[in-house]
């Protein structure tokens, strides 16, 4: 089955008690999927409805909460229906967004030293989680896990969990998605910026906490900034939103520092650029795209 | 005016009624966990519904008032003190500058509610003063009171709109902390990956809710629960009470692997890979959050009709609340 015709069944309504209407649009993780439930919340959010108070798009799902008092259930249903309608019906599928670097220093000393602590009941208790990851994929090395990491872009597929962390998904076909199971049990710790990986997911830990996610890497500049610091956060204190593509770029230890100087500055700005994505080219070509995308970015 | 946190307690954090609308970012409503408690604290001494006050768990603080203050305390049973001697729950209390408060035992419950006129004068972060610890955001510097902390009080006293409070509150207002309780949910979600035999045991058993319960969700001990044996979807993870990571609505219940069911509250995770198969209705939250561990718990399904009647029917209490605030 293809990624569209598994999209392209209808979405499952449901309800989440009195105050959020649950929107399955497909069971498996794709791209359509995922282009789906942000078209919709798109359009949802242009509505500008009365009563709405939450539109959560997911990586396969969108989650919507509501005020009962102010709409009624039977209306925001109906109301998402006819867009789930017009998002399936468009011939052209694109988006507005951007392209965004992140840099990771990967095989780091900070996830490599909390992922020893956690060694009993992992799957691989004598080694490090990029071997375990490498061997997953039968890969040869760990060095060639992280060159696959940051050789694709991936797509901001949803943001949560806790405050600002995005999931992202590798615009790469099926087959040669990156796929790592999590612990198997949770860690009750994980650095802030840890750079994870759960099933076909990559995450960026937004703050320090518990964690189930395979640890890579971490990301030298924060992702969310509740005292707004940082130009990037001026307008609001998460960075990512869903349908943001991200760049992964590995940086040793002497440019992870001086990233770290420019945060602690308050000088340190992501580079980004604007970008329309383009659904059907990404499914019908991925390598294609990827590569016409890193171009483009390279050349801003 | 201000209280010095001579002692903190356990978890003693600034709340109010929340910050909706930031959840598709992973910012949780958060607000106090037990509403309709806090909302008659802040009755009793004259506030408006949308004062912060001082959500405790277990084991209260001890403050000392550096101004005069009103103060009431709502939510679980538990013995008030000012200045080491016994006082009133559920009522206006009138502290002089340098007095003490304190607590004793609980008599049941979980959190219990500090209001005092003029409310808990924090930063508003995102259209509330709510504590969002995990996010270091809100509330008293993102965090639980220590000791030492100066936390201020807003001054109303000569302003306009300064209002006594509620005289006296109805028996039948004040909520009450059983040791079993019925919780309505709607199902829905992914029941439908539940066996038959699964959803009975859902519907039929006693819950018993376990110490592992914050503001994030509460677990409860019980019997298995049964999925279906499925292929798993493409990026779902292996384990049939997995799906492809999803948004979480608040007071949905998961049963990770089949065994003790989890209740989302009012600092939920926004979302996560384990299936729902049910959601508390939104008058029922309240009752979660007064449950001490150990209370045996039903879950009762109800239409979506009969969740938004019980919705009026605790709509039309606080009305009666609040329209009797002088």
């Amino acid at each position: 089955m293809s990624m569209i015709d598994d999209a392209a069944r209808g979405a499952r309504y449901t309800w989440g008690g009195d105050e959020f209407l649950f929107i399955e649009i497909a069971e498996a993780m794709s791209l359509a999927a995922n282009f789906t439930s942000t078209a919709m919340a798109a359009r949802l959010t242009a509505d500008d409805l009365d009563g709405i108070i939450d539109i959560c798009p997911s990586n396969a799902s969108l989650l919507i909460r509501f005020d009962p008092d102010r709409i009624a259930p039977q209306d925001i249903e109906a109301r998402m229906r006819a867009i789930e309608v017009e998002v399936r019906n468009l011939s052209h599928p694109t988006r507005e967004t951007r392209v965004v670097e992140v840099p990771v220093w990967y095989d780091d000393p900070y996830t490599r030293e909390t992922g020893a602590r956690f060694r009993s009941g992992h799957q691989r208790p004598d080694g490090g989680d990029l071997d375990f990851a490498a061997e997953e994929n039968h890969l040869g090395s760990a060095a060639e896990f992280i060159r696959r990491h940051h050789g694709s872009l991936w797509l901001v597929s949803m943001v949560g969990f806790v405050a600002g962390l995005p999931f992202m998904f590798q615009i790469v076909p099926q087959e040669q998605q990156l796929e790592v199971p999590k612990y198997l049990t949770p860690r009750t710790d994980t650095p802030a910026l840890t750079v994870g990986h759960g099933g076909c997911f990559a995450c960026i830990y937004s703050v320090r906490g518990a964690g189930g996610y395979q640890m890579f890497g971490i990301a030298a500049a924060p992702i969310f900034d509740p005292a707004q610091s940082l130009p990037d956060f001026t307008q609001f204190m998460v960075f990512f939103r869903p349908g943001d593509i991200v760049k992964f770029r590995p940086v040793d230890e002497s440019e992870y520092r001086r990233i770290q100087e420019q945060v602690n500055d308050g000088t340190y700005r992501y580079r980004q650029a604007s970008v329309t994505f383009d659904l059907n080219r990404a499914l019908a070509d991925p390598h294609g795209y990827n590569t016409e995308i890193m171009e483009y970015f390279d050349g801003v | 005016m201000a209280f010095d946190v001579l002692e903190p307690g356990l978890a003693t954090t600034v709340q109010d009624r929340g910050r909706p609308g930031y959840y598709n970012v992973g910012i949780p409503q958060g607000g106090a966990m037990d509403m309709l408690s806090a909302e008659i604290a802040n009755a009793l001494v004259g506030n408006t519904p949308d004062e912060a006050i001082l959500e405790c768990t277990y084991l209260g603080p001890k403050l000392r008032a550096a101004d005069d203050a009103v103060v009431a305390i709502g939510g679980a049973p538990v013995e008030v003190m000012v200045n080491g001697d016994i006082r009133e729950q559920w009522t206006r209390l009138e502290l002089t500058a340098g007095d003490e408060l304190s607590f004793g035992r609980m008599k049941g419950g979980t959190r219990y509610y500090i209001a005092v006129r003029g409310g808990i004068d924090v930063p508003v972060v995102l259209g509330s003063r709510s504590t969002y610890a995990l996010g270091a955001m809100g509330g008293f510097e993102g965090r639980a009171l220590r000791a030492g902390d100066r936390v201020a009080v807003a001054d109303v006293r000569g302003s306009a709109n300064a209002r006594i409070g509620l005289p006296h509150l109805e028996p039948s207002l004040r909520p009450s902390f059983p040791h079993e309780i019925d919780v309505r949910v709607i199902l829905g979600l992914y029941d439908h990956r539940l066996t038959e035999a699964g959803m009975e045991t859902l519907l039929a058993s006693d819950w018993t809710l376990t110490p592992v319960a914050d503001r994030t969700g509460l677990r409860y001990s019980g019997p298995p629960v049964e999925w279906r044996p499925r292929t798993q979807p493409f990026g779902a993870g292996s384990d049939p009470s997995n799906i492809v990571d999803a948004g979480y609505p608040v007071g949905s219940i998961q049963i990770p692997g089949g065994k003790e069911p989890i209740i989302l509250h009012r600092d939920a995770v926004s979302g996560g890979g384990y299936a729902m198969v049910a959601t508390v209705i939104s008058a029922d939250m309240d009752l979660l959050a007064r449950s001490a561990p150990g209370t045996v718990t039903r879950f009762r399904a109800v239409t979506m009709d009969e969740a938004l009647a019980a919705r009026k029917e605790l709509a039309g209490l606080r009305s009666v609340l609040w329209g009797a605030v002088r």
